[in-house]
């Protein structure tokens, strides 16, 4: 296939949703929204330590592409990682008890924020080095078509990872392999307090892999409709075997980098913009109340249950026993 | 003359092969690149070809001869003009190119080279008596005194943030080849602060924000290094220089060796390294024993704030890459800093940063702070111990580690990093060669745990080095 640069900017409009999918992306989105917040709120309670990076403000990114595979497909990701766990179906309690470093966290307290990995659910982490999860995700996918398996691998980098010269390194494999992984590009339009025009010669970062003959596109990724079409043909492209397929997903974080980055190198109308009209949950709650689909009140139920479901999750968190200190010398090697 | 033709090696360790085929017979005519005859050894086969051209006059080696050695002549070439009778002198000079087995008893050639630094060596340390600058031999020659540091007599407070600071500011006033490059270091003022004010100062040509691309300006540095220019490389923290450690190492340390002494390579690379709080396995190591096995480079840890400004100019102008391993938690702490634009201190000397009689404490970095307060705690269990801020890794001041051994005849070092092949087992190691009959215990090592560093905070306590620790081994060491 020959590169297509397709500057398509999806929109709603090409998308007939169903009822059911739409209250399904706003519960998922709403619930990484408030699971967030609630992370940062335990953060500044103490109970949380190092870096923790949130995800407010993308949630369409994954809820969507989430919905474009199935729970046998593979995610692999970055340290900014909440979001793709709840979208990949791990337990929001699991999630947060490994923020507050506890026992009964997917990693056993041991991995944190930025580390932690479900088998069960295909998410493989959780990395800290920038760029890092690119060629393993590929790896991921080399394994699928090694194995000869009707799978793909998402492969989340951010804007300021696609700098990374591994990336491109992966980026050749893949398509020289014909590999089934979708690098789907975070583009939250700042590497810390770095922005897109200031670390990249170009900003059109779907272009990226051109040189490759990887096919490559732009996406609204405020829009979780835009996400989900985009994303299944970009998945239909690898099950079809014809390799990778780079989807820049045109995002914005609204918190700052981190929990300790106070965001000072944007204006505080760029982010106010975004959030009143670009917001992810916002928009899909407009589908919702426009369709006739649910009203206020039933939206509030929803409000309530997942509220209620983080609320639970951060009460396990804070109980959750620390890990015995025997796990101190744990999971270092196999017994081989 | 006839041209001799020799058996030629398939690799640099092949010593001896067969003659499987001859492709040409005795008075063939052979142009250069033809294929006259093919060798074997167990692992490959090769074709011989001419490199001259002439008549084949003889073939000195019979096709099927087994062990037949590299470099022994197999058969002779006749030039234009040349007949036969011209072998008749040469094939009697030559006549020992025959099968070599007693040849190849006699010397295995490749493998002659490394007998000398691993089965000859005498009980001395393999590598210590000659190429070893950093350790002069000996105990007694140690005791040479090390030069005096300056004193200064106007002193400043200031946090280890600020300190770096101003070394860079100060030497970027002063030398115009001197830039900053990484990662958030101009218009965020560095990750952690520690670039603040240089880009207002300096401008956007001498201090650059970089993308993440480490080992691409890793590279870049380097080589703008070796024009001339004296980079000082900012990693946001050590963690990620592992993107980079290629260019720092196979490019930054072994250029200079490589290109026999023409290119040099005046560059720093510094940032945060060690353990910083909860932030996990991937972004808490030290990483002072990887850099500091290599030649090529000078690995300092500074301390105090006025070790971090003084060591931070001697850096910026040594004419070599330097490593220079900061600390994250100390940043924010502060010292007294002589305030004297001057102020310089010498590479490669360790400071006694508090005297003592029965024990020594060997610390860098921010285990210098725990030892002192360990020490602290010694007095008041009657116990007299010395403290050593090695504030330099490479080259490790020795004279100063063992004339306190000597005096005290027991050693406790202390790092955050792992135990295996770390700067303790080197300093044991040293200890052990210079002093040896001085130690009056073995020298014990407190270290981090020997395990990726965990996240939940009970964990992390227990995996890095506490003063606890070097107070219980130290007493160890006393047999107290
Ligand atoms: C190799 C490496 N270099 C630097 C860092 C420090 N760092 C962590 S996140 C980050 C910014 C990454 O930005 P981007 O890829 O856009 O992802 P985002 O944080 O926006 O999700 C930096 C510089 C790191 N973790 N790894
Ligand atoms: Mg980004």
């Amino acid at each position: 296939m020959a590169t297509t640069k397709r500057k398509r900017a999806t929109t709603r409009a090409d998308n007939q949703a169903s009822s059911d999918d739409l209250l399904k992306y706003y519960r998922e989105m709403l619930l990484i929204r408030r699971f967030e917040e609630k992370a940062g709120q335990l953060y500044g309670m103490g109970l949380i330590g190092g870096f923790c990076h949130l995800y407010i403000g993308q949630e369409a990114v994954v809820v969507g592409m989430q919905s474009a595979i199935t729970g046998d497909d593979g995610v692999i990701t970055s340290y900014r990682d909440h979001g793709h766990m709840l979208a990949c179906g791990m337990d929001a309690g699991g999630v947060m008890a490994e923020l507050t470093g506890r026992e009964g966290g997917y990693s056993r307290g041991k991995g944190g924020s930025m580390h932690m990995f479900s088998k069960e659910k295909n998410f493989y982490g959780g990395h800290g080095i920038v760029g890092g999860q690119v060629p393993l995700g590929t790896g991921i996918a080399f394994n699928y078509k090694y194995r000869g398996e009707d799978r793909v691998c998402l492969t989340y980098l951010g804007d300021g990872a696609v700098n990374q010269g591994q990336v491109y390194e992966a980026f050749n494999m893949a398509a020289l392999w014909q590999l089934p992984v979708v690098y789907c590009i975070e583009n939250n339009q700042y590497a810390m307090g770095t922005s897109t025009q200031r670390h990249s010669s170009s900003p059109d970062l779907y272009q990226r892999g051109m040189a490759y003959g990887i096919p490559g596109e732009q996406v609204d990724g405020m829009d979780v409709l835009a996400v989900k079409e985009a994303g299944e043909r970009a998945v239909a492209h690898c099950r079809e075997g014809k390799g990778p397929y780079i989807l820049e997903l045109k995002t914005y974080r609204y918190r700052g980098h981190s929990m300790s980055d106070p965001a000072k190198y944007r204006t505080k109308d760029e982010l106010d913009k975004m959030r009143k009209e670009h917001d992810p949950i916002d928009m899909v709650k407009k589908l919702l109340i426009d369709g006739n689909i649910i009203d206020e009140a039933g939206l509030k139920d929803i409000d309530k249950e997942v509220k209620a479901e983080v609320a639970k999750a951060a009460e396990f968190a804070q109980n959750s026993p620390e890990p015995d200190v025997s796990e101190l010398f744990t999971d270092i090697l196999i017994d081989a | 003359m006839p041209i001799e033709v020799l058996m030629p090696a398939l690799s640099p360790t092949m010593t001896e092969g067969t003659l499987a085929k001859w492709n040409v017979k005795e008075g063939d005519t052979i142009a250069s690149g033809d294929v006259i005859a093919e060798i074997e050894t167990d692992k490959a086969t090769m074709e011989v070809e001419a490199v001259d051209e002439g008549t084949v006059g003889k073939i000195v080696i019979a096709e099927g001869t087994e062990n037949v050695a590299v470099n022994a002549v197999i058969a002779y070439i006749l030039e234009e003009g040349e007949d036969a009778s011209a072998l008749d002198n040469v094939s009697a000079s030559s006549g020992g190119a025959a099968p070599a087995a007693e040849e190849k008893t006699a010397a295995p050639a490749e493998e002659a080279a490394p007998a000398a630094s691993t089965a000859s060596a005498a009980p001395v340390a393999a590598s210590g008596a000659i190429e070893r600058s950093d350790a002069e031999p000996r105990a007694m020659s140690v005791m040479n005194a090390t030069q005096d540091e300056k004193t200064y007599t106007s002193f400043k407070t200031q946090t280890v943030r600020e300190a770096l600071r101003d070394a860079m500011a100060e030497e970027m006033r002063g030398d115009e080849n001197v830039f900053v490059m990484g990662e958030e270091v101009a218009q965020y003022q560095g990750a952690y602060k520690v670039t603040q004010g240089l880009l207002d100062e300096f401008g956007d040509r001498r201090v650059v924000d970089t993308p993440i691309t480490e080992i691409g300006f890793t590279g870049m540095a380097t080589g703008a290094a070796f024009m001339g220019l004296k980079p000082i490389v900012e990693f946001m923290t050590f963690n990620f220089a592992m993107q980079a450690i290629d260019h720092i190492i196979n490019s930054a340390a072994k250029t200079l060796y490589m290109s026999g002494g023409q290119l040099g390579c005046p560059i720093v690379f510094r940032g945060p390294n060690g353990a910083a709080a909860r932030v996990g396995a991937q972004h808490s190591q030290c990483y002072a024993s990887w850099y500091a096995h290599c030649p090529g480079l000078k690995v300092i840890a500074p301390w105090s704030a006025a070790d971090a400004k003084g060591l931070l100019k001697a850096a910026i102008r040594d004419p070599n890459p330097i490593v220079f391993l900061e600390n994250e938690i100390m940043y924010g702490q502060s010292f007294e800093v002589p305030d004297d634009d001057d102020f310089v201190l010498p590479i490669g000397q360790a400071k006694i940063e508090r005297e003592g009689t029965d024990v020594t404490i060997v610390a860098f970095s921010i285990m210098v702070g725990k030892a002192l307060k360990a020490a602290e705690q010694l007095a008041e269990q009657g116990i007299s111990a010395e403290v050593i801020n090695l504030r330099t890794i490479r080259p490790l001041d020795v004279n100063t580690i063992i004339r306190s051994v000597m005096k005290t005849n027991r050693l406790v070092t202390c790092e955050e990093g792992w135990h295996f092949a770390g700067i303790g087992s080197e300093i044991a190691s040293v200890v052990m060669e210079h002093a040896f009959d001085y130690l009056d215990a073995p020298v014990a090592r407190v270290t981090g745990e020997d395990v990726p560093m965990p996240y939940a905070a009970n964990l992390e306590a227990l995996a890095l080095p506490q003063e606890q620790h070097i107070v219980d081994a130290a007493k160890a060491v006393c047999y107290r």
